[in-house]
C-alpha cells in the first residue's frame, strides 16, 4: 500500500527530457541505495559458509547472555543468546536468507499477473478490460488481510499458500498501474505503425509494450519485495507464515516475544533489520519509478 | 476507487441540482461497489466450503455416520450448494452471520462485543495519526527541498518501513519494562490505551505525511496562493485557509479508508498487547479452524470497508461540488 501516489502514472512520454545533470544524479542514487541492499544479500548468503558464525546447537549454561558490545556479554555470541543458548547472530543470518528469499520471490507472485492483466486490459479494453478493472476495483475496496486470513485458516500455513497470499495482496496495484502505461503506450505512433505493418497483437502485446514498461514494472517489483517482507514477517510473527524448522525474521520475532522483559535483544535486530531493509528497498522503488514516470521527473 | 469520479466544468448545468448524469455516475459507483462487496462474501462463502466437513470439527472424528448425517441436516448442508449461498446471502442481509463452532454463540454478538474495543483502538490510533502526520506533511510541502523536507519524508517512509508490532513490542521493552511509566497488555483505563494507539498510529501517520505533502505541495503551486500573498493575508493564513483547504479531500479519503482497514487489519498489534478486540477474536477462530467465526469477520470487515467507501463518496460530493 506504501504505492499509493502512484494512482495518476501516465507514460505518454511528452514530458520535457530531464536535464542531464538531473539524472546523472538519480543514477547515482539509485546507486547508493542498491549498494547496501546487494552488500546485505551477499553478507547474509556467504557469512554462513565462511565458519566464522558461532557454533550451532543449544546450551543451557549460556542461556540469554546479552549481546558482546552489552555489560556482561561476550563477544563469542556477538548478539547475544536465546532461552536455550542458541547464537542469536547464527539464527539472524539464517532467518535473513529465507526473509530475502520471500520478500523476492513473493514480489515476483505478485508482480506477474498483476503485469499480465493490467497489460490485457489496458491493450484490448472493451470487456476484458471491463471485467479486470472490476476485479481490480474489489480487490482494492477489500481488507484483503482477512481474505488472506480466511485462506490460511482454512489451508493451514505452508509456503505455497503464503506465497498465494502474497500474490493475492499484491497483484492489484501493480496491475492497475501497468494498465494505465499501457492505454497511453497503445496510442503511440509505432503501435500503430506496427499494427498497420500487420504485426500480430500478441507480437505487439509482448514484444513491443511489455519492454516498454520494463522500467515501471522493475520499480513496482522493488516496491513490492518491501511489502512482501512486511506482510511475511507478520503473517509469520503470528504464526500463520513460515513454519517450523523454517525461520524468517518474522518468527524469530514471535519467538522474541515472550522474552520481551528478560532477553530484548532476540527481538530487537531482526525487526531493526526488517525495518532498514524495508527503508531502503521503498527507497530504491521510490527512486527507480520517478526515473521512469514522466510526471514525477519534472518536478 | 473514488479517485475515478469524472470532474466536469461546474458551469455545464444548474448549480447544486441533482441530473440525470449525476444519478447516473453515482448508481454507477454503487453498483462497482456492490460488485465488490458481492466478491468478498461469494470468496468468504465458497472459502467456507472447501474448508472440509465441519461436521468433523463438532463432533469429533470417532462419530457414526448416522449422527453426522443428522447433524448436516440441521445445518442444512445437505441442500444444494446455490440454495446455501442464498441463504447465506439473506443471512448477512438480515444481520445473521452464523454461529461459531468454537463459543456457541451467535457470530454477530461476538464481533459486536469485541467492536468497542477495537473502535477505542482505532480512534486513538488514527487521531495521532492525524495530529502528527498533517502538520508533518504541511511542513514538508512548505519547505520542498530542504532539509526539513527530506527529513520529515524520510520519517514518513520509515513510517512504511517498520512492522508495527515490532514497533509495539519495543514501546512495551522501553516504557513498561525498562522505565515501568505505562501498562502493557490488558486494557480498560486510558493509561492502557496509550502505548496501543501509538503503535496503531505509526502506519497511518506515515501514508498521512506523504500524501498531505503530494497534496500540500500541489495546492501550493496554485496562482490563488500567490494571488492571496499578494494581498498580504497572513502565511500560515494562506498556508492553512487557502492550500490545505483545497488539499484536503485526498487526505480525508485517506482517513477514512484507513480506519477501515484498522478496523479489522489490527490482528498483529491487538496480538502484541493483549487487546480483547476484533483482530484477536480472528486469531482465536484461526487457531481453533473455527470457520463460520472467520467468514463472519471477513464479512463484516467487508461490508465496513464498503460502507467507508461510500462514505468518502457521499463526503467528497458535499465538499467538493465540482464531483456531483
Amino acid at each position: 500500500m506504501t504505492q499509493l501516489e502512484l494512482e495518476t502514472t501516465t507514460g505518454d512520454g511528452t514530458a520535457p527530457a530531464t536535464p542531464p545533470r538531473r539524472r546523472r544524479r538519480r543514477r547515482t542514487s539509485v546507486f547508493w541505495l542498491a549498494l547496501p541492499l546487494a552488500a546485505a544479500a551477499i553478507l547474509v548468503f556467504v557469512l554462513p559458509l565462511t565458519g566464522l558464525l558461532p557454533e550451532a546447537g543449544q546450551n543451557l549454561d549460556a542461556t540469554r547472555r546479552p549481546p558482546g558490545f552489552l555489560a556482561g556479554g561476550a563477544w563469542s555470541h556477538p548478539l547475544g543468546t536465546d532461552k536455550l543458548g542458541q547464537d542469536v547472530l547464527r539464527q539472524f543470518v539464517t532467518a535473513g536468507r529465507i526473509t530475502i528469499v520471500i520478500g523476492l520471490v513473493g514480489a515476483v507472485v505478485a508482480i506477474g499477473p498483476g503485469t499480465l492483466l493490467g497489460v490485457l486490459a489496458g491493450y484490448f479494453r472493451g470487456w476484458v478490460d471491463r471485467v479486470i478493472s472490476v476485479l481490480i476495483d474489489a480487490q482494492l475496496a477489500l481488507p484483503f488481510i482477512l481474505i488472506a486470513l480466511a485462506i490460511i485458516s482454512n489451508r493451514g500455513s505452508s509456503l505455497p499458500v503464503l506465497f498465494l497470499v502474497l500474490a493475492l495482496t499484491g497483484w492489484a496495484v501493480c496491475a492497475r498501474v501497468t494498465r494505465s502505461a499501457t492505454l497511453a503506450i497503445r496510442e503511440r505512433q509505432f503501435v500503430l505503425g506496427l499494427r498497420a505493418a500487420g504485426a500480430s497483437e500478441t507480437r505487439i502485446v509482448f514484444r513491443h509494450v511489455l519492454p516498454n514498461l520494463a522500467g515501471t514494472i522493475v520499480a513496482l517489483g522493488t516496491l513490492q519485495v518491501g511489502t512482501a517482507i512486511l506482510i511475511e514477517s507478520a503473517l509469520s510473527f503470528l504464526g500463520l507464515g513460515v513454519v517450523p524448522p523454517m525461520i524468517s525474521w518474522g518468527s524469530l520475532l514471535a519467538s522474541g516475544q515472550d522474552e520481551l522483559s528478560q532477553a530484548w535483544w532476540i527481538a530487537f535486530f531482526p525487526g531493526l533489520a526488517i525495518t532498514l531493509l524495508v527503508l531502503l528497498v521503498n527507497l530504491l522503488g521510490d527512486a527507480l519509478l520517478t526515473h521512469h514516470d514522466p510526471r514525477k521527473r519534472r518536478r | 476507487m473514488n479517485t475515478s469520479t469524472q470532474t466536469r466544468p461546474a458551469a455545464t448545468r444548474p448549480k447544486g441540482r441533482l441530473n440525470a448524469g449525476t444519478l447516473r455516475r453515482a448508481g454507477a459507483r454503487v453498483a462497482a461497489l456492490l460488485a465488490s462487496l458481492l466478491i468478498a462474501l461469494s470468496m468468504a462463502f465458497l472459502l467456507g466450503r472447501l474448508s472440509g466437513d465441519p461436521t468433523a470439527t463438532i463432533l469429533g472424528p470417532m462419530a457414526p455416520e448416522e449422527q453426522r448425517v443428522q447433524l448436516r441436516h440441521e445445518l442444512g448442508l445437505d441442500r444444494p450448494l446455490i440454495v446455501q449461498y442464498l441463504d447465506y446471502l439473506k443471512g448477512v442481509f438480515t444481520g445473521d452471520l452464523g454461529q461459531s463452532l468454537q463459543f456457541y454463540q451467535p457470530n454477530t454478538t461476538m464481533i459486536m462485543d469485541r467492536l468497542p474495543f477495537t473502535l477505542q483502538l482505532v480512534a486513538g490510533g488514527m487521531a495521532l495519526a492525524v495530529l502528527i502526520g498533517v502538520p508533518l506533511g504541511v511542513l514538508a510541502a512548505r519547505r520542498e527541498g530542504t532539509w526539513w523536507d527530506r527529513a520529515a519524508s524520510t520519517l514518513a517512509l520509515l513510517g512504511q518501513s517498520v512492522p508495527v508490532f515490532w514497533f509495539g513490542m519495543m514501546l512495551v521493552v522501553l516504557f513498561a519494562v525498562k522505565l515501568g511509566w505505562l501498562p502493557a497488555g490488558q486494557s480498560g483505563t486510558p493509561r492502557h490505551l496509550v502505548l496501543p494507539a501509538l503503535t496503531m498510529s505509526v502506519y497511518p501517520m506515515a501514508q498521512i505525511a506523504r500524501l498531505t505533502r503530494a497534496s500540500m505541495s500541489e495546492a501550493l503551486a496554485e496562482p490563488y496562493i500567490d494571488s492571496a500573498r499578494a494581498r498580504g493575508i497572513a502565511p500560515l493564513r494562506v498556508v492553512w485557509r487557502h492550500a490545505f483547504k483545497n488539499a484536503m479531500m485526498p487526505i480525508l479519503t485517506i482517513v477514512v479508508l484507513q480506519t477501515g482497514i484498522l478496523l479489522s487489519g489490527a490482528v498483529a498489534v491487538e496480538y502484541v498487547y493483549s487487546w480483547p478486540g476484533l483482530g484477536q477474536l480472528a486469531l482465536q477462530a484461526i487457531q481453533f479452524r473455527d470457520f463460520p467465526l472467520v467468514q463472519a469477520i471477513v464479512v463484516f470487515g467487508a461490508l465496513t470497508f464498503v460502507l467507508l467507501n461510500l462514505l468518502v463518496d457521499v463526503i467528497h460530493s458535499i465538499v467538493d461540488p465540482r464531483v456531483r
